[in-house]
Order: C-alpha cells, then sequence, then structure tokens
C-alpha cells in the first residue's frame, strides 16, 4: 500500500461507472477503496480514512442522504455527490445535509478532475488551521481581484463599490471558490436566517452583483449560476 | 275483419302470424312451464307429475326434482327415488323450521326440466320470492322447464267462487296469468266417488290440525262443483288455443269483437270482489279490462286508504288488468271520460253501501253514472261505491255515518267552533241595530271561510252550529231553542241548505285547485328533471340529480347504484346516511341489477325490504339501480306512481347510456390519439437513437479490437467521437423525459423570482461551444424586470430554441437573443439569420412529433420535441411562444412570460452602504 497515492472512497452500484471512475482516477495517483452499498461505504469510510468520498445518490437500500448525515456524524472528509439530471432538489438535500460539491450525471472527466482538486484544497486548508478565521487572504481570477482584509475588489484595476450585504455574499462565495453554495446556505451565512419570504434575497443580490463585477452579466465568468442549485464562484488563487 | 279476409282469398293476417311467431319464440327461449292441474288434493296430480318427469328422464333429459310433496304415499315416493333430489334450504320463522324450494340451487344446478309441486305454495318470510309461482317463472326466465301442480281452488280469478263454495277462505292463490304463460295444462281428473274414496283409504293427505276443514271440504257436491270449475278452465283454454291456431291458419275467426271492461276500484275491501268478478266478466267475453280508481282526493300514504287501493289496483293488474289513477273532483264524469276515450262498452260498479238519506241529499254516484253513461252498459255488483271509500265522498261522513275522523282535521272543526263564536258575538253587537235577516249573513261569511279553509266537515258542522246559534242567540224568544214565527223555520231551512252548498263548492275548489298543483308539480319535476339531465355531465351528477328529483316527487328517500369494476355494486349518488342500506338492501339492488326487474317494497320479489329497487336499464344492460324508500315506513307506491318511477328510471338510464357511450368514445379517441404519437415518437426516436449508438458501438470496437494498431490522434478521434456522440444521446433522452413530464401534467415548476439573465447565463455557457461558429449576440437591458420561473426549465427553454437555431441555420449566421420588458410581461426573441419558416409551418412547429422542413438543404431534421417542449415549458408558466419570420430573412421565436405579482425587495439603503465602506 504506498502512502503517497491519495485514497479516494467510491460508493457507487453501477460497475461501469465504478470501472471507468478507477481507470481515470488511477492513472491520476489516486488509489481507489470501493464500496457497492452505503452500508458497506460507511465502514469503509471508518477503516481506510479515504481523503475524499464519491457518493452516488441514486443507492439501492440505504438513501444517499442517510449515508451523508451517518459519515458527517464523525468526519468532515469532503464527499461529493453523482447524481442524475432532473434532481436537482436530491443535490440541495444532499448539499445541505453536508455534502461538499456535486456531479450531475452524465459527467466528463475533467469537471471531474476539476471538483476533486477543489474538494481536496478547502480539506487541507480547514486541516491547516487556517479555515475561515485564518487571516484572509486576496483572491484572484482573471481579472477580478478580492482583498478580504481590506475589504477591497478590483475588476481591471478599477475600484468597484459594493455594498455591505453584496460584499458578504461576495465574501462567503470567496472562502468557497470554485465549490458550489446552495441558496439555503447564502441566505444563512449573508443573512443569518432561512425564512422563506427571503428566499429570493440571494438571487436579487447576486444579480445586482454580476452587474458591478462581470464585464459581460448575461454570461457571468466567475460567478457561475448552477441551475436549480445554487452558485459557484470560479476558482482561483488565493495567496 | 271477414271482408278484409274473403278479399285476399284467406290468406293468414301478417300481423297476426307475427305475434304468434313471437309467442312461440318466446316461449321457447323462456322455457315451458306444464301445469298438471286438478280439482282438488288426491286425484294424483303430484304422480302424473313424476310419472311424465321420469318419462322425460329416460329419454334423456336431465330432469331434477325440485320440489316433491309425497305425504308419505309409497308408489309416489318409488317414483321419485328414480329422480336426482334438489335439498332443500331451510328457513326460520317464529321459531318453526321451513324446509322451502332451493331456488338459487336449482338455478346453479342449470337442469333442463325442474320439479317444482304446489305451485300455490307461500314461502317462508324473508325468502327471495313471496310465492312459489314466482321462483317458477324465474326459472322460466333462465330457460329452464318445469313441471307443476296446482288446484282449482288456488286461481285467483275464482277463488272466491270456490270460497263460496266450500265454506273455506283461499289464501294461497296464483294469478291467472302465470296459468296462460303455461305452455300445456294437463288436467288430472278422478270421479268424485274414487276420490272420496281414496279419501276413506286414507290415500289423501290430510293434515290433522286441518282435519275437520278438510271432512268440510271433502263433500260430494263440494267436489263435484270444483271438479265442473277445473273442466271449465282447462276448457276454457282449449277454446283459447283453437282461436290462437285459427288466427294462424287464417281460419275465419268467430271471435267476439267485444270491447272494453271498466271495473271502479275503491280503498274498500270488498273493491278486491268486484275485481274478480270483473276479471271473471272479462274472461267469460274475451274481454280487455281495466281498473281504475279515481282519487278525489288524495290520501296521505300513512293512511290505510292508501295501501288498500294499492293493494286493489295491484291484484287487478295480477289479474290481467290495466290499473289506471285519475285525479278529478267529479268521479262520474272522470269515469266517463276514461270509458269513452278507451272504447269501453261496459263498466263495472259496486252497490253503494250508503244510506239513502245521503244519496237524496249528495246524490247517488251510482244513479249519476247509469243516468249518463248513454252507450255504455253500466252492471252494478255487490261492493262499494265506485272510487270513493265508503265515508270518503263528503265531509260528513268523516263525522258521521261512521265516526271516524282523521286526527289532522280537528284543528279544523276547532275553527268551526272558533268561528261561530266570533260571527255569534259579532252579530250580538249587530243585533241592536240590525235585522235579523242581516245577522244570518254573518254566520254565512263564517260558514264560508271555514268550508273554504278546512274542508267540507268542518264547513257543514259551522253551519250547523251556526243555524243554532242564531236560533239560541237571536231569535225570538231569544236564548232558547224554540221558535216563537213559524217563518223562522224555512230560514233555517234555507240557511242550512245555502251553507252546505256553499261549503261544498268552496272544498270543491279547493280539492281541485290542489289536485291541479299536484298535477303541475309532477309535471314541472318531470320537465326540470329531463332538462338539468340534458345538461349534465358525469354519471355522478346525472345522478345526484335523479336521486334529488325522484325524492322531491314521490315523497321518499333515493339512492343511486352503479357497478363498480368489478362490477359489484356501489351506492353511489343520493342521501345515503338517511336511506340506511341494510345488507338486505344491497341483495335486493344487486338481485334487480342482475335481473333488469323491480323489487323490493310493494312488489312480488323480497317484498319485506323497506324499499322499491327499480333498474337503471339501458339498451346495451342494466347501468345501475334506483332506490327508493318512501318517507312513511312502509307506504307503498300506487302503480301509476310506480309506472312514472319505471319512466323515470328509464329517462335516467338514457342520459347514463348517453354519458357512457361519450365517454367511451372519448376515450377510444384518446387512445388512438396517444397511439398515433407512440406510434410516431417510435419511429423518431429509433432512428435518432441508433444513429448515435451505431457511432458509439463502432468507435469503441475500433478502439477494443484494433486500438494497438491505430495511431495515438486515431485514437484520440475514435474517444471524441463516443463522448460526442453519447452527448447527443444524453440531450435527446433528457428531452423525451423532460417532454414526458411536461405532458402528464405532473411537473410543478418551482417558481423563484430572478433575473432571466440567470437561465440565459447558464443556457450560454452550454450552448456556445456547440453554435458552430453562428455569432451569438445578447442584448438585456439592466434595468430588465424580474420574473418568477423555474430556473432549470427556463434554462431548457432557451437551450433548445438556441439549438434549434444552431440546427436550421447555415453555418456562420448570427443568431441573436434580446429581452424586453414593462409592467405587462416580458419577452424574449432568438432570432436568426437563416432561411425562416413556410407560412403554414408557422403554427405547427411546436406540435410534438412535428419534423421541421429541411429548409438548409440536406440539414439534419429534428426530432419534432424540442420545440414543443419550449412550449410546455412557456405554458407551464403562464406564457406563451411564437414563431414568427424576420423582416430581411430569419426566423424569430418569441417566449412572453407573464411579470411577477410579488414585488422585489427594498433593496439597501445605498447611503448607509457607503457610509459602511
Amino acid at each position: 500500500m504506498s502512502s503517497d497515492k491519495t485514497p479516494v472512497l467510491v460508493i457507487e452500484d453501477e460497475a461501469p461507472i465504478r470501472c471507468f471512475l478507477r481507470a481515470y482516477l488511477e492513472s491520476q495517483d489516486f488509489r481507489l477503496i470501493e464500496a457497492e452499498s452505503g452500508e458497506e461505504g460507511i465502514g469503509l469510510a471508518a477503516s481506510h480514512q479515504p481523503a475524499l468520498i464519491l457518493l452516488d445518490l441514486g443507492l439501492p437500500g440505504m438513501d444517499g442522504l442517510e449515508v451523508i448525515r451517518r459519515i458527517r456524524q464523525w468526519t468532515a472528509t469532503p464527499i461529493l455527490v453523482l447524481s442524475a439530471r432532473g434532481k436537482e432538489q436530491d443535490k440541495i438535500d444532499a448539499l445541505d445535509a453536508g455534502a461538499d460539491d456535486y456531479l450531475t450525471k452524465p459527467f466528463g472527466v475533467g469537471e471531474l478532475s476539476a471538483r476533486l482538486r477543489v474538494a481536496l484544497r478547502h480539506s487541507a486548508l480547514s486541516a491547516g488551521g487556517a479555515g475561515d478565521s485564518a487571516p484572509a487572504p486576496v483572491f484572484r481570477c482573471g481579472e477580478l481581484t478580492v482583498d478580504l482584509a481590506a475589504r477591497r475588489v478590483r475588476l481591471a484595476g478599477q475600484e468597484v463599490h459594493l455594498t455591505p450585504i453584496e460584499f458578504k455574499l461576495l465574501a462567503f462565495l470567496v472562502r468557497h471558490a470554485g465549490k458550489v453554495v446552495t441558496h439555503r446556505q447564502l441566505l444563512k451565512e449573508v443573512w443569518g436566517s432561512v425564512r422563506e419570504d427571503q428566499a429570493h434575497y440571494p438571487r436579487l443580490y447576486v444579480h445586482q452583483l454580476r452587474h458591478k463585477i462581470e464585464p459581460d452579466p448575461a454570461r457571468p465568468r466567475f460567478l457561475r449560476t448552477e441551475t436549480g442549485i445554487g452558485y459557484r464562484l470560479e476558482d482561483g488563487e488565493t495567496n | 275483419m271477414a271482408t278484409n279476409a274473403d278479399n285476399n282469398g284467406l290468406r293468414p293476417d301478417p300481423d297476426a302470424l307475427l305475434a304468434l311467431a313471437d309467442r312461440e319464440d318466446r316461449k321457447r327461449k323462456r322455457g315451458r312451464l306444464r301445469v298438471f292441474f286438478g280439482a282438488a288434493p288426491g286425484v294424483g296430480k303430484t304422480y302424473a307429475m313424476l310419472t311424465e318427469g321420469f318419462t322425460q328422464q329416460a329419454e334423456g333429459r336431465d330432469v331434477l326434482a325440485g320440489v316433491v310433496e309425497t305425504h308419505g304415499r309409497g308408489e309416489t315416493e318409488a317414483l321419485l327415488a328414480g329422480l336426482e333430489m334438489l335439498p332443500r334450504v331451510k328457513a326460520e320463522y317464529k321459531g318453526h323450521e321451513l324446509l322451502e324450494f332451493d331456488l338459487d340451487g336449482a338455478l346453479a344446478r342449470r337442469p333442463a326440466l325442474v320439479l317444482v309441486d304446489e305451485l300455490a305454495h307461500t314461502n317462508a318470510p324473508g325468502s327471495r320470492h313471496e310465492k312459489r309461482w314466482q321462483d317458477v317463472l324465474e326459472l322460466l326466465d333462465h330457460n329452464i322447464d318445469v313441471y307443476t301442480t296446482l288446484n282449482v281452488q288456488h286461481v285467483e280469478s275464482i277463488s272466491d267462487v270456490v270460497a263460496q263454495i266450500t265454506g273455506i277462505p283461499v289464501r294461497e292463490t296464483v294469478p291467472d296469468v302465470v296459468l296462460e304463460e303455461a305452455a300445456e295444462l294437463v288436467l288430472v281428473d278422478l270421479p268424485p266417488d274414487d276420490l272420496l274414496k281414496r279419501l276413506r283409504e286414507g290415500k289423501v293427505y290430510v293434515p290433522r290440525q286441518a282435519e275437520a276443514a278438510a271432512k268440510n271440504f271433502f263433500r260430494t257436491g263440494n267436489i263435484t262443483a270444483l271438479r265442473e270449475l277445473a273442466l271449465r278452465v282447462v276448457a276454457d283454454r282449449v277454446n283459447t288455443e283453437v282461436c290462437v291456431y285459427r288466427q294462424g291458419q287464417a281460419i275465419e275467426t268467430t271471435w267476439p269483437t267485444s270491447g272494453k271492461l271498466l271495473v271502479c276500484v275503491g280503498p274498500s275491501p270488498t273493491s278486491a270482489r268486484l275485481v274478480r268478478a270483473a276479471k271473471r266478466m272479462a274472461a267469460s267475453q274475451h274481454a280487455q279490462w281495466i281498473a281504475a280508481y279515481v282519487e278525489a282526493q288524495p290520501f296521505s300514504p300513512s293512511d290505510p286508504r292508501h295501501n288498500r287501493v294499492v293493494q286493489n289496483l295491484r291484484l287487478a293488474e295480477s289479474l290481467g288488468a290495466e290499473a289506471v289513477t285519475l285525479t278529478g273532483r267529479d268521479i262520474t264524469d272522470e269515469i266517463l271520460t276514461l270509458a269513452r276515450a278507451r272504447n269501453v262498452s261496459s263498466i263495472v260498479i259496486g252497490k253503494p253501501v250508503r244510506r239513502k238519506l245521503l244519496d237524496v241529499l249528495l246524490g247517488s254516484p251510482v244513479d249519476e253514472l247509469i243516468r249518463k253513461s248513454a252507450e255504455i252498459d253500466v252492471q252494478v255488483i255487490r261492493g262499494d261505491a265506485p272510487g270513493r271509500p265508503e265515508s270518503g265522498r263528503e265531509g260528513t261522513a268523516r263525522t258521521g255515518a261512521d265516526g271516524r275522523a282523521a286526527p289532522p282535521d280537528l284543528r279544523g272543526y276547532g275553527w268551526s267552533l272558533a268561528v261561530v263564536a266570533v260571527c255569534s258575538a259579532i252579530c250580538s253587537a249587530m243585533y241592536p241595530f240590525f235585522e235579523l235577516s242581516n245577522l244570518i249573513m254573518v254566520y254565512l261569511v263564517g260558514t264560508m271561510y271555514v268550508a273554504s279553509r278546512h274542508g267540507q266537515g268542518p264547513g257543514i258542522l259551522s253551519s250547523a252550529l251556526g243555524v243554532l246559534c242564531f236560533d239560541m242567540f237571536f231569535v225570538p224568544p231569544r236564548f232558547s231553542l224554540a221558535v216563537s214565527d213559524t217563518q223562522y223555520l224555512f230560514t233555517f231551512l234555507i240557511m242550512f241548505v245555502v251553507a252546505l252548498v256553499m261549503s261544498r263548492m268552496a272544498a270543491h275548489i279547493r280539492r281541485q285547485a290542489k289536485a291541479a298543483r299536484a298535477r303541475e308539480t309532477r309535471t314541472l319535476v318531470m320537465l326540470s328533471l329531463s332538462r338539468e339531465l340534458a345538461g349534465a355531465r358525469g354519471a355522478e351528477k346525472l345522478l345526484r340529480i335523479a336521486s334529488r328529483h325522484v325524492a322531491e316527487l314521490f315523497h321518499c328517500r333515493a339512492l343511486a347504484f352503479l357497478p363498480d369494476a368489478e362490477g359489484r355494486l356501489k351506492e353511489h349518488a343520493g342521501d345515503m346516511a338517511a336511506f340506511n342500506v341494510t345488507p338486505k338492501g344491497e341483495s335486493v339492488a344487486a338481485w334487480v341489477f342482475a335481473n333488469g326487474q323491480p323489487a323490493g317494497l310493494g312488489t312480488s320479489t323480497l317484498p319485506t325490504s323497506g324499499a322499491l329497487y327499480v333498474p337503471l336499464a339501458g339498451l346495451t344492460g342494466p347501468l345501475g339501480v334506483l332506490g327508493l324508500r318512501p318517507e312513511t315506513e312502509g307506504a307503498l307506491f300506487s302503480p301509476e306512481q310506480t309506472h312514472m318511477i319505471e319512466t323515470l328510471a328509464r329517462q335516467v338510464a338514457l342520459a347514463l347510456e348517453v354519458e357512457r357511450l361519450e365517454s367511451e368514445s372519448l376515450h377510444a379517441q384518446m387512445e388512438a390519439e396517444t397511439e398515433r404519437l407512440k406510434t410516431s415518437l417510435l419511429s423518431s426516436v429509433t432512428h435518432d437513437l441508433q444513429t448515435p449508438l451505431a457511432a458509439i458501438m463502432g468507435s469503441a470496437d475500433s478502439l477494443a479490437a484494433v486500438g494497438e494498431a491505430l495511431g495515438r490522434e486515431q485514437r484520440r478521434t475514435l474517444a471524441v467521437n463516443i463522448y460526442d456522440e453519447a452527448e447527443r444521446l444524453s440531450r435527446l433522452i433528457g428531452n423525451l423525459l423532460r417532454m414526458t413530464k411536461l405532458e402528464s401534467g405532473t411537473l410543478k415548476p418551482d417558481l423563484q423570482l430572478q433575473s432571466i439573465e440567470e437561465p440565459l447565463g447558464s443556457a450560454l455557457r452550454l450552448m456556445e461551444k456547440h453554435m458552430g461558429g453562428r455569432k451569438l449576440t445578447v442584448d438585456i437591458p439592466a434595468d430588465l424586470p424580474m420574473v418568477e420561473v423555474d430556473g432549470v426549465l427556463m434554462e431548457q427553454l432557451l437551450l433548445n430554441l438556441m439549438e434549434n437555431a444552431a440546427k436550421y441555420t447555415p453555418e456562420g449566421s448570427p443568431v441573436s437573443i434580446t429581452a424586453r420588458g414593462d409592467a405587462g410581461g416580458l419577452e424574449i426573441v432568438v432570432a436568426d439569420r437563416g432561411p425562416g419558416l413556410l407560412p403554414e409551418e408557422l403554427g405547427k412547429v411546436f406540435d410534438l412529433f412535428y419534423q421541421g422542413h429541411a429548409a438548409g438543404g440536406g440539414r439534419k431534421k429534428g426530432y419534432g420535441i424540442g420545440l414543443a417542449i419550449c412550449q410546455a415549458i412557456a405554458l407551464v408558466h403562464g406564457g406563451a411562444i411564437r414563431a414568427e419570420n424576420r423582416a430581411g430573412g430569419g426566423a424569430a421565436f418569441i417566449v412572453t412570460l407573464p411579470t411577477p405579482k410579488r414585488r422585489p425587495v427594498p433593496r439597501e439603503d445605498p447611503a448607509k452602504d457607503e457610509e459602511a465602506l
């Protein structure tokens, strides 16, 4: 068992999917641990301590959502869920239950590798004691620069003026750059409430924010919409 | 008729032949009834029946002994031993265990011939039918032949004659129609002396408790008379058969062209005798006959007289009469109008039993009838007055003749006392100033008031009281009944007569008005029922309407039953709680549904049920059952009402049938449409699925088989090819799934207030790499109003429109997406500069599976799904989509969306924001 390969747990009942995941991930220097059911997956997660878990939501037997809840009881290991198209509510439930990101089947390996990278980096950051409380870094993505400590936002060198809530929103997205955040998470983190009558606040402020930080708001480059789920700030470099 | 036959060279009358053929046909389908008919018990009917049954069995027919009373006779028992016996069913009644004929067992066994002894037998209470002859009729209905036995004393129309001869009342009777139904009547005859000899030898079964009566019965004189009666019945029957045969053979008939007979029926028990007498007269004259009842004042259903009238009419019906109920003030006029309208030659009425004095005072209806009848014969028979209760002619009878005052009228009498008291008070106030002849007017007014409000009885009472008070208080000498001046006696007489006439007139008007109102209500209800039925849709609604009207019209609770998917009856519409369906009621309804005949209260089938059940019979078979439970427990429906109920049931059944046929044709239409969709889906999808699948399989196979031999670049091309084709498949399947969901209506849009930029942005990101060099320009104003949309669906809509533009326009041509909005709504336009749409295509491009005209020349055709999805999505958002050709070439697809009801929340205070920053 070579220790330099990162262990990844795949909980998926479909053999063809596991097959191509194995082929690709092993070529990318990951070590694959495979489980066919939720119960088996939970057991392997405890015994093998993987760096990341890929979980199919449409498992037979134990519900994928239940698997996330069980695993989240004792570990913060990033969980990526795999789910079919048209099951947006399942994905939102999974994300709200503690999953870190999702991939819609069918997906390409490029997308998979990007998600894995982001999830592992965030996991490493919080493990390194940095987390949300660490000294705020400066985020750069293309022409967009966000200095969290100075509360300063620049687009192509030009200072952008944001309202406090717009800034709070952007700051939260920067801290989760590359990862999806649900509307509900935004509402909870930025507005501190999950009131039903405020459910549209995130959309309103994202719209405002885009008109300030996106060169072409109809074709957003930084702040992407994950339709039916939430938003994702394009991954950038943080230092 | 004779001349007609002569002219035609004695050819058979085709109508008569048809009728004969029809009768033969019905008999053949129905099963044949043979009755072994005798004058008295002990003549050997059962023996004869068994012998014949045995012969039939020997000839190979399937014979079942349903019920045979051997009475312990050896030779009979010996015969029975050779036949299959049907076990009897046990019935409990008042602690006795009775063994009854097992009708259901016989029906289930389905033999060719059943032997059923003693046709006149009365079944144990709670059996399906009250009488055994009804069991036999049901067997015949199921095409099973029946042999049975019957004594002459049990024939309904002559049962009272038998009772007169023998002095023993006959309780168990069989209607004459059953006898007429019999295909064969076999007379089993034994000379009286031989019968008496058999009796002495103990060969005739005599129940112990009835021994004395039986001894009385078996006397030479009685038996001779009964034998004569039996012979005459059979002879009559033979005569009729000869006539029927002659008609068929066109032998000139001597059939008397006798007219009709009309018998007047009332609520009196003696009316039954009148009905039987009329039946005999009609039979002897081979005449049709009508039983008529004139309803001058309707009895309430709780009045016992109501049920007696109904029973008498029903008796007449069972004896073959047509029962008619007339409503009218004047019995004589009503009877004569009916008689003339129906070409009646002879009217039968009962002898009046009223006192002569009343006849002198009020006029005798019998005298009146005889006087006015002109060309019609009137036969007066011992019985009762026509059409009226002996107490019912006028109000006097209620208080006087039989002292039976109906409770509701007591109030009227109270009123007459009060009115007379008031009149007396007014008169005493007037007395000092007015002449006596004026005072009497006050009493007259009072009498008129009472008579018009409370009917004849109270009216006459107040007139009598008025005369008394007038005499007592005002005629000198006052305060004494003595009269000083004899001319006042004349005044009294006049006043009494005037009061009587006035009260009669007032009461008549009142009755007439009431009858007219009742008729009007009935007509109105019928009319409004048919109108409402015509306007209603859905079986449930039709039945609710019908139940309501029936309940209103017949003063009952009504409940409709319809079969469920498994064909079991279920209560469907109506007042279920009030109707209170018992398991027994349910079984009655089920029987009605299965047999298509009315049953329950007032009928001869399952009469112990508290409700009447009539079938809702459509052309193709029974559709349901309508139950009617009278508000007054146990009150019967009159034959007229029953007929009306049946008419109504037919009307309802017709409406139900129309409804069913309509829904069936609609269903068939929908199925055809679905079938068409399925076929076109299959043909379009099969092609479109197979193309990418072929590419994927071919590429993958090449990689697996000869991958090593291929160059690096070639392998990559194959892999990319697989990926692209799989992606195409994935999109197609996604579209199909979404379309299915949208079509089935299960997809509920998750509407969220948002900028249209959001779904558009996602769609652009997914689509831009597939635009194949077409320049995509987006023009959305920054202040565009928010919309309330489902992001996923809206993204799909925009994706499909862009994909559509990419598919049908040449590469490199520009595609523009613009949005405009105001308070009225939002408009999104996806426009291209391609070849555009044919004018006739504009309305059709959004139809499911409409395959676009390959205007691009040789470009691949679409699936006919994408734009259909766009339309479905626009519709679930309360919006619309349309296609236009652009000025200067190209097509434009315009989506309109409504503006949201909710306004966006107030924004942050910008001043404060700046401060914070």
